[in-house]
């Protein structure tokens, strides 16, 4: 196939591997980051939650009011705050992931069967011990399912940061897709990074879910 | 026997109010539990057995008196280093699920930072200890259990630090009737051979009978309606709630508790077949309780009785004449399976036999009605006659 042919041109991405490889690399440090902000500040919470039940409103409320404001939106509203820069990328990114994770956790630490706590009061657990070793373990398969959405959701948001210039493979589809829609190759660039991006939506999902499945070997086996 | 591993056990004066509510759930418990025994909490629900029991490991905390064990006050340690102290076994069991059956068992053990090669002794000793064939088990999870397997694991769990005190909220509480009779008896085994001191609450008054060196019978607020062993309690109930409670067949409890070797046995008159009917005739009138024979086979076994009429005339004795069906009973067998066996027979004597169906003696109905009315020892180790008022009620 020659550049001359169809709407995807071969040579073009041939040519920018290196280009491609950058923004693939950009991508995943920027999802990287804003999930791994994102459970730290959301285990932060969901233990204050925890501590007192009655934060469980007042929270979710306002994840849920942070998930439901437009992306492009909120970063108009930080631009002012912290520029055109990382920090407003990383904030809107991040204010996504709280409510799924937030949820999950809560959810599956409150989900620990009754009887293991007790037990593992009565054997003699400190507070800490008991939630390192007994209900984390056991609520990991239902916060790993909040941290598979996140990701998926986040890989998708990281596109439209390229708006402020900071992409990952979004500048494939914005600065060199849509914003040159008279170009030749603009089919090709869209084409290209929403085709990565999907690839890395459903890797990051199956390596989750691998991860998931290698730490709760209990979870899959059953009695006879 | 092994000496007692367990320690002593004294509530003093113990009171628990639940926040926001007016009446105790534990009203001024006072006992104590010697070393090395069951110590069954049997009552209602509702009534306070749980509370007592955790307050002995402080999961919940007393709001008056005191609790001791081996005469330290529960309060002079952390209450997680006392807890890692006192086995603890529930009834929904609460083994970690995301542990393997080794893990949990090891559970204590590597809380109390044991050295790696020792906790795995350990655990495989008390997977055995408790029946299940530590190659087997050691690397399953809890889900691939069944219910009975798990409870035995939960005990070897409680049992990893070799605590001196156990503490069981209705252990076997979960389990189908067959299969809980056989780990009752099961872990009373294993007592006799650990001899930990045990509180075992359960609302189940055959289970507290069956189980329990003494029993607490506590009522509705928390209070102690009577502390004795299962005898003395069947025997002379301290008050009407108890009389109630134990249930109106508590004869029949007794009777289940007794065993044939309790009894005071009869020398039987013993025949073979061949011997000289005068001659059966002279040693029967010698006898002043029995006016039967019995006719047994070269081995000593029997083969049934022989009455005066069948001893009519001379001669030798032939075995067909003798009437069959002499029910026969074991030592161990309960007065109440020995009772049912003699009433089905026209003689109300039964033989009893050995392990090889020899025969060793006779019991008579009435011998267990003697057993009955006889005097019956309490906690305090002293005899009280059946029906005596109990002075401390
Ligand atoms: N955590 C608690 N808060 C308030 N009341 C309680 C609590 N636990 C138990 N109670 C009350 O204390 C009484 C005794 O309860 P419990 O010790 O569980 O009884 P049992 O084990 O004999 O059934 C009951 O009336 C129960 O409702
Ligand atoms: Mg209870």
């Amino acid at each position: 196939m020659s550049d001359g042919e169809g709407p995807i041109r071969i040579g073009w991405i041939v040519d920018r591997l290196d280009l491609l490889g950058e923004l693939l690399r950009d991508h995943v440090i920027l999802t990287v980051l804003a999930v791994v902000i994102g459970l730290i500040i959301s285990f932060g919470l969901a233990l204050a939650i925890r501590g007192s039940p009655r934060l469980y409103g007042p929270i979710i409320g306002v994840s849920g009011t942070l998930y439901a404001i437009p992306s492009i939106a909120l970063f108009s509203l930080l631009i002012p705050i912290t520029g055109v820069s990382i920090v407003t990328a990383e904030i809107a990114l991040v204010s996504y992931t709280l409510l799924i994770l937030i949820r999950n956790i809560v959810e599956g630490l409150n989900g620990v069967p009754p009887e293991a706590i007790e037990a593992a009061n009565g054997m003699g657990y400190t507070r800490t011990q008991r939630l390192l070793r007994v209900e984390l373990p056991l609520a990991l398969p239902v916060i790993v399912a909040g941290l598979r959405i996140a990701t998926v959701t986040t890989v998708g948001l990281v596109t439209v940061t390229a708006l402020i210039g900071l992409g990952g493979l979004g500048y494939l589809i914005v600065n060199l897709g849509i914003l040159r829609g008279s170009s030749p190759f603009a089919a090709t660039a869209i084409y290209t990074g929403v085709a990565l991006a999907v690839a890395l939506a459903v890797f990051a999902d199956l390596a989750l879910l691998a991860l998931q499945r290698a730490l709760t070997p209990w979870a899959r086996r059953r009695s006879a | 026997m092994q000496d007692a591993s367990g320690a002593v056990v004294a509530f003093e004066h113990v009171t628990k109010r639940y926040p926001g509510s007016d009446a105790p759930a534990v009203d001024n418990l006072t006992l104590t539990v010697p070393a090395g025994e069951i110590c069954v909490l049997v009552g209602p629900s509702g009534c306070g057995k749980t509370t007592s029991m955790k307050m002995v490991n402080r999961l919940i905390e007393p709001t008056g008196g005191r609790i001791t064990i081996g005469g330290e006050d529960i309060m002079s340690l952390p209450a997680v280093e006392l807890r890692r102290r006192i086995g603890y076994v529930i009834q929904q069991v609460g083994l970690f699920p995301h542990l393997t059956i080794g893990e949990n068992t090891a559970v204590v053990p590597k809380l109390l930072r044991w050295k790696a090669d020792r906790t795995r002794k350990r655990t495989d000793e008390l997977l055995d200890i408790v029946g299940l064939d530590p190659a087997r088990y050691r690397d399953r999870y809890p889900n691939e259990l069944s219910g009975g397997e798990r409870q035995r694991v939960g005990v070897a769990r409680a049992l990893a630090a070799d605590p001196p005190v156990m503490l069981m909220d209705e252990p076997f509480g979960a389990v189908d009737p067959i299969r809980r009779d056989g780990l009752q008896n099961e872990f009373l085994r294993l007592q006799s051979r650990v001899r930990k001191t045990i509180i075992f609450v359960t609302h189940d008054v055959d289970e507290a009978i069956k189980m329990g060196d003494r029993i607490a019978i506590l009522q509705r607020g928390g209070i102690l309606a009577q502390y004795d062993t299962p005898a003395a309690i069947l025997a002379n109930p301290a008050s009407e709630f108890v009389e109630r409670f134990v249930g109106a067949d508590r004869g029949l409890k007794r009777l289940s508790m007794g065993r044939v070797r309790d009894l005071d046995h009869i020398e039987p008159v013993i025949v073979r077949s061949g011997e000289d009917r005068a001659e059966i005739r002279k040693r029967l009138d010698r006898s002043d309780e029995l006016t039967f024979a019995l006719l047994v086979d070269d081995d000593n076994r029997p083969l049934g009785w022989i009455d005066q009429h069948d001893l009519r005339g001379d001669g030798p004795i032939d075995p067909g004449a003798a009437t069959p069906g002499a029910p026969t009973v074991e030592p161990e067998s309960t007065l109440r399976d020995a009772l049912s066996a003699m009433l089905g027979s026209s003689v109300q004597l039964g033989v009893v036999v050995d392990e090889r169906g020899r025969v060793a003696g006779l019991v008579s109905v009435d011998a267990i009605g003697e057993r009955l009315r006889a005097p019956v020892r309490g906690v305090d180790g002293e005899l009280h006659e059946v029906g005596e008022a109990d002075a401390t009620s």
